[in-house]
């Protein structure tokens, strides 16, 4: 529920426009780099709102006595409550309205699924029509928040000495430790890469969510009193005993699922042949394109992405901006049935990614060197649901394509890494390798919560900070319970 | 727990710190490196992934040894691509951007009878903590050192230390016996009941000795370094065919049944980057 829905200002706001008018406006439309342009570089495709166009869609949205749009929101951020702000023009109000329920507000506003959270409960989609762009609203805030340089610190309770320690720095950790610190937790987040930010830094492009964005949203953190030690892998460099023996009195392991599957078919291991972790990891997190990193990568020219989900989105677009010519998306079902968001499919498709459905990798080929530079791929049809409820891919007997590639990059999903997990005695694992919790994210292990990935196996960014928002709550119940 | 302190303030840039230096050859340096927390935690067997600076590879390198009270730990570095040339150019009291650690499993060791340790070259490094895990179970240990010339023998006194036998092997005779490393390993195995043979060292190095074994029907373990980025599992960039299966070098391993590995299929995949590298070698000059 909406908190100050009744105060005077938005009362007033409310008759400033009839629902009717108000229902009647255009969705706005968020200008974009220029396919050609932008697919050579790596600047942000979408350019967010500008303010008139960010309070013109504000208006748009009716500040319903019961706004549906939060219940399809992770993480339960005050929609109309921020939106009002915006449409009212307190841009720095919207973005504190934010970032009472969400750490990584400019984040969830460029990455979030909002076609299926909250825009999808719109009270204008129930009336046949375009719903209000929410996650646009988002963005305009945050970015705004941050470039004014007026970034608000949110209020932590006051200190309560008790220390938590969270076991890996990305979206779920990262929420997990805003909230926490708010109330009055010592928190450590412990990171084993040399970056703070997870799948955020290392996976998602610099086109699609740009890693200064990701390090304003850490600095906040560390405003707030959160501590981030970098380079340690709990479980190898310290255990969670030693950790104990050194006052942390809870845990929230937010470890990700960082283990690439592969298809195990013949060639998967020829060089050039990549799990789209390495290649993601290569040019965003060691930024292995620029000449002055000491990183490699290699610079494809026919490159195929077997998979069709967001991480072969970003892989095949990265591609493309590495100067493939051919950058081709090999994906097993119909485009309908692809799991990437509308808007990368389309993205992909105007900066001139080919997209092979229907097609499943039987084999790679090699060349003398060992590199790959054929592979065969098998056509499918469409057979009856399964239990997914999408409709089976079935092979065409007979009808095989081979077709030249100088690079293969496969994305066709991750397990839970059983690293940190398998470190931890006594602690119930399914047999995919998940944590198992019950519903606040409190595993077998009363002093160990897990959310994320590393509970769900594969999941997003929103619902990886929903766990860390539930997880908080969960910790805070128990350690006060405990008193 | 001293360094805990630091921890705490955010203060972790003491960490990494180099504190010893010593250059074996123009191409190969140990540095000792400040790290309680993986000195303390790691075992015979375990690596470290290294970032030298900010620009710099994360490359995985095997702990040769530590010291728990200083806090330290020893790694021997091979110039071989940019990160490395640079680290091998930091000298005392420069400090290591980041270092995390230990990764991968440890060593099995027990105490298996007569255990033949055969490396080459930086090899010798990471085996040095083995021969002393092997010694300490009681196993016979014998040593074959070996490399190409006698300035590359390196860890001598210390491999000896632990070892009941040392058999010196360079290729152009300059030290020790002429010959391979091979020469060394069959000489034993045709003298005495070997039980097991470990082995590091170069990819090609320890394919022929896993060759040699497999004739004599002798265990052998290769520990393989594999090209990776993260080092935990993340990437996939260091599998390797293991029994017909594809295995992760940094969480499976990184040692396994030499005779299992499909070591062709490895060399191949560690010249991955060989051309990008040469040709930014020539922008570079």
């Amino acid at each position: 529920m909406s908190e100050d829905r009744n105060a005077p200002w938005r009362d007033e706001l409310r008759k400033t426009i009839k629902a009717k008018d108000r229902t009647a406006l255009e969705r706005v439309h968020m200008n974009e780099l220029d396919p050609e342009y932008r697919s050579h570089n790596k600047e942000e495709v979408n350019q967010g709102l500008t303010a008139e166009q960010a309070m013109k869609e504000a208006q748009r949205c009716i500040d319903c006595a019961n706004p549906t749009c939060m219940q399809g929101c992770p993480v339960s951020i005050d929609i109309p409550g921020f939106i009002k702000n915006i449409e009212r023009g307190e841009f720095l109000q919207a973005a504190k309205v934010l970032k009472n329920t969400s750490a990584l507000p400019a984040v969830c506003g460029r990455v979030c699924p909002q076609e299926v959270q909250c825009e999808a409960q719109c009270i204008h989609v129930k009336m046949g029509k375009q719903a209000v762009a929410i996650g646009h609203l988002e963005r305009f805030a945050a970015d705004y928040e941050r470039e004014s340089g007026k970034m608000d610190i949110p209020v932590c309770a006051p200190s309560n000495g008790i220390k938590v320690g969270i076991i890996g720095a990305g979206p779920a950790g990262l929420s997990c430790a805003g909230d926490l610190a708010k109330l009055g937790y010592d928190v450590t987040v412990f990171e084993a890469l040399h970056e703070v930010g997870g799948v955020l830094k290392y996976g998602i492009p610099e086109f699609r969510l740009p890693n200064v964005i990701v390090d304003v949203e850490v600095e906040v953190l560390r405003k707030m009193g959160v501590k981030f030690i970098t380079d340690c892998l709990v479980g190898k460099t310290v255990t969670l005993e030693d950790l104990q023996a050194e006052g942390f009195k809870c845990f929230f392991v937010a470890s990700g699922a960082g283990l690439p599957n592969f298809m195990n078919i013949p060639g998967e291991n020829l060089i050039n042949v990549l799990s789209s972790n390495e290649y993601l990891t290569r040019v965003n997190l060691m930024d292995a394109a620029n000449p002055e990193s000491d990183t490699p990568v290699f610079f494809g020219k026919n490159v195929a992405i077997i998979g069709g989900g967001n991480t072969a989105m970003d892989s095949v677009r990265t591609a493309k901006r590495l100067g493939a010519k051919r950058s081709m998306i090999v994906y097993r079902r119909s485009e309908q049935e692809m799991p990437a968001r509308l808007e990368e499919v389309k993205h992909a498709k105007e900066e001139g990614v080919e997209f092979m459905t229907l097609h499943n990798p039987i084999e790679y080929i090699g060349d003398e060197k060992g590199r790959v530079k054929q592979m065969r791929l098998q056509k499918m049809e469409l057979g009856e649901p399964d239990a997914s409820g999408r409709r089976k891919p079935v092979e065409i007997p007979g009808a095989i394509e081979t077709i030249d590639v100088d690079m293969v990059i496969v994305a066709i999903g991750v397990s839970p890494n059983p690293i940190v997990p398998s470190s931890i005695k006594g602690l119930e694992i399914t047999k995919w390798h998940t944590i198992v919790v019950n519903e606040s994210m409190q595993s077998s292990i009363p002093v160990v919560f897990a959310g994320g990935d590393i509970v769900r196996g594969g999941a997003t960014v929103i619902l990886a900070m929903g766990d860390g928002r539930r997880a908080a709550a969960g910790i805070d119940a128990y350690l006060q319970n405990k008193k | 727990m001293y360094f805990w302190a630091h921890f705490q303030q955010n203060t972790i840039d003491i960490m990494n710190k180099i504190v010893k230096k010593e250059v074996f050859s123009d191409k190969v340096v140990r540095l000792d490196i400040e790290a309680p927390l993986i000195a303390k935690s790691r075992k015979a067997g375990h690596f470290v992934m290294v970032k030298v600076d900010e620009h710099g590879e994360r490359i995985p390198l095997t702990i040769a040894s530590s010291d728990t009270e200083k806090g330290t730990i020893t790694l021997v570095v091979q110039n071989v691509g940019r990160s490395s040339a640079k680290l091998c150019k930091l000298n005392e009291g420069d400090v290591i951007e980041h270092v995390v650690g230990p990764l991968g499993k440890a060593t099995h060791i027990e105490n298996f009878g007569t255990a033949v340790c055969a490396c080459g070259g930086v090899g010798t490094a990471p085996m040095l903590p083995i021969v002393e895990a092997l010694k300490k179970a009681g196993n016979k240990v014998i040593t074959v050192l070996a490399a190409r010339t006698k300035d590359l023998i390196i860890l001598e006194e210390q491999i000896r230390q632990y070892s009941d036998e040392v058999i010196v092997m360079t290729d152009d005779g300059s030290y020790g016996k002429k010959g391979l490393v091979t020469n060394g390993v069959e000489e034993i195995i045709n003298r005495e009941k070997v039980d097991i043979c470990v082995t590091i060292g170069p990819a090609v190095m320890m394919k022929f000795v896993s060759l040699l074994t497999k004739k004599y029907n002798v265990p052998t373990v290769a520990s393989l370094n594999t090209i990776m980025v993260d080092g935990t599992g993340m990437c996939g960039a260091c599998r390797v065919t293991v029994g017909g299966q594809t295995k992760f070098v940094c969480v499976d391993g990184p040692e396994f049944d030499a005779h299992q590995v499909d070591f062709d299929q490895m060399i191949a995949r560690l010249g991955a980057y060989k051309d990008i590298e040469a040709e930014d070698n020539c922008k570079a000059i």
